[in-house]
């Protein structure tokens, strides 16, 4: 038996409302299997089962917002035991300190959930009915009582100071008077502002930038598109996303994730993509493993993931599971980009706009097509000399059009 | 192919792409990406659309005359 919980859909997530179960007790599922559809500020996300097994119970009905790690579901993988899931997106939101999630927590329609499912909280009837008015997680609270158990006194405590810690010292939100069609942006300000907020915190971030000539393999990609139907024609931005999963298989140090003081290097590529969203916003879902697949592949993954993106039809693990990100403002006349890294990520590569420059080479002046490829890294991660390299690779393979593929 | 016929197309294929925006409140002679904020993805996806409604195949080199919502029904209109 296992639990199934509310995941944590990227480092910006606190909550999401359950509006549907695609599975029902009995059941049988397989990892991958879409098992629930969640309302998140990112749209509606269709959310993956992990393991192989058959559904239990479903502990909550639909309609309810929650907190991520809220246990949603009980899922008979043949053990007898229930185990506390351990997913790498699960170990994120549990590193980030408990009081971060509090002011979520309180937000009118929430809805505690039933706290015997909750192993390891003790708590006594009145702290339980006290927790459920006032909206707070009986798991944040330190419990007085006999073992350690949550009295009354406790919650009331744990509220005032979840009061006291609403607003973060580092960014003030301004409360105005919303309509209900500005929430989604609004809350998604919010998650994007924690999310980078604790980026520009926490990460030491060093910034590389070099100049590309992209004239051969703009050249080549003319040619190959003129082959081509509109169907099967090829953009810029696949070939710099194909290039760069080949640079990190040389510099893999920039693909993974910064967990409990050290590096994780991922050995999967799943490229965050930065879209931004018209009505605000910005969602980055991963193309997944970007090294593994051909020119045509990427392009036909990004397509759609742009249009479901925009539509607000993700699944849960393209949130989750990008491994570095890549930012392209290329399209909208920026030259240079430095930005910031998405936590728990150690690296994001910017890419502007082409335009022609002066190009000298062999001492000889000419004019180029040019792009300007930075790379925004975290140093606790790798250096300079890495992040050095990793550019230097990057311009190799783009210019290695024998090899496109 | 009538006037009426492309620009129904068009609609449809910007409700999956620009899904919040109000298609219907562009000017005719408006620039269409910069109107909509598509980007190079988006109208890449635009054009498959269009593809898939109409059996247009759009060559990059024309491109250039696409830019205005009317710029696109006479390409269209003319085309198939």
């Amino acid at each position: 038996m296992y639990e199934f919980r509310m995941p944590s859909l990227g480092a910006d997530m606190k909550a999401a409302k359950l509006v549907e179960w695609k599975v029902k007790p009995g059941d049988k599922v397989n990892r991958g299997d879409i098992i629930a559809e969640l309302e998140t500020e990112k749209g509606d996300i269709d959310v993956e089962v992990f393991e192989d097994g058959v559904v239990d119970q479903l502990l909550v009905d639909p309609g309810n917002k929650l907190p991520v790690g809220t246990v949603l579901a009980i899922i008979n993988n043949g053990g007898e035991e229930i185990i506390h899931e351990v997913k790498p997106a699960m170990k994120k939101v549990e590193e980030e300190p408990v009081r971060k999630e509090r002011p979520e927590i309180s937000r009118p329609g929430y809805r505690e959930q039933p706290v015997e499912k909750e192993h390891r909280v003790r708590a006594s009837p009145l702290a339980k009915k006290v927790a459920a008015d006032l909206g707070i997680d009986l798991k944040t609270v330190k419990g007085s009582g006999p073992n350690g158990a949550i009295e009354k006194a406790d919650v009331v405590k744990a509220a005032e100071e979840s009061k006291k810690e609403k607003i973060p010292k580092e960014v003030v939100f301004p409360e105005p008077e919303r309509k209900a069609t500005e929430e989604r942006p609004f809350g998604m300000r919010q998650a994007i502002a924690a999310a980078m907020s604790r980026s520009n915190r926490e990460i030491p971030h060093y910034y590389l930038q070099t100049e590309i000539d992209m004239s051969k393999p703009l050249k080549w990609l003319e040619t190959e598109n003129q082959k081509r139907g509109v169907k099967e024609r090829l953009l810029p931005s696949v070939i710099l996303m194909k290039a760069v999963a080949k640079a990190l298989n040389d510099v893999p140090e920039l693909n993974g994730y910064w967990q409990n003081d050290q590096l994780e290097i991922k050995d999967a590529t799943h490229i965050g993509f930065a879209i931004s969203l018209r009505q605000g916003g910005l969602i980055a879902p991963a193309l997944h493993h970007v090294d593994m697949k051909n020119l045509d592949e990427l392009m036909h993954d990004m397509l759609d993931l742009t249009m479901r993106t925009r539509s607000g039809k993700l699944r849960s693990s393209e949130l989750t599971d990008g491994t570095i990100t890549v930012t392209n403002l290329g399209d909208r006349g920026v030259e240079t980009v430095y930005g910031v890294i998405y936590p728990p990520q150690v690296a994001l590569i910017g890419f502007g706009k082409v335009t022609e420059r002066p190009w000298a080479e062999n001492g000889m002046l000419d004019v180029r097509r040019v792009l300007t490829a930075t790379l925004s890294a975290d140093h606790r991660a790798t250096d300079g000399h890495r992040g050095a390299l990793f550019l230097e690779a990057l311009n190799r393979y783009l210019q290695d059009t024998e090899n496109y593929e | 192919m009538s006037d009426d016929i492309a620009r129904r197309a068009i609609i449809k294929v910007l409700g999956n792409i620009a899904p919040e925006a109000e298609v219907d409140k562009i000017e005719p002679n408006e620039n269409l990406r910069e109107a909509l904020d598509l980007d190079s993805v988006d109208f890449l996806n635009f054009l498959v659309g269009l593809h898939d409604e109409l059996g247009v195949e759009i060559p990059e080199s024309d491109y250039g005359r696409l830019n205005t919502l009317s710029d696109i029904i006479n390409y269209l209109t003319t085309k198939v």
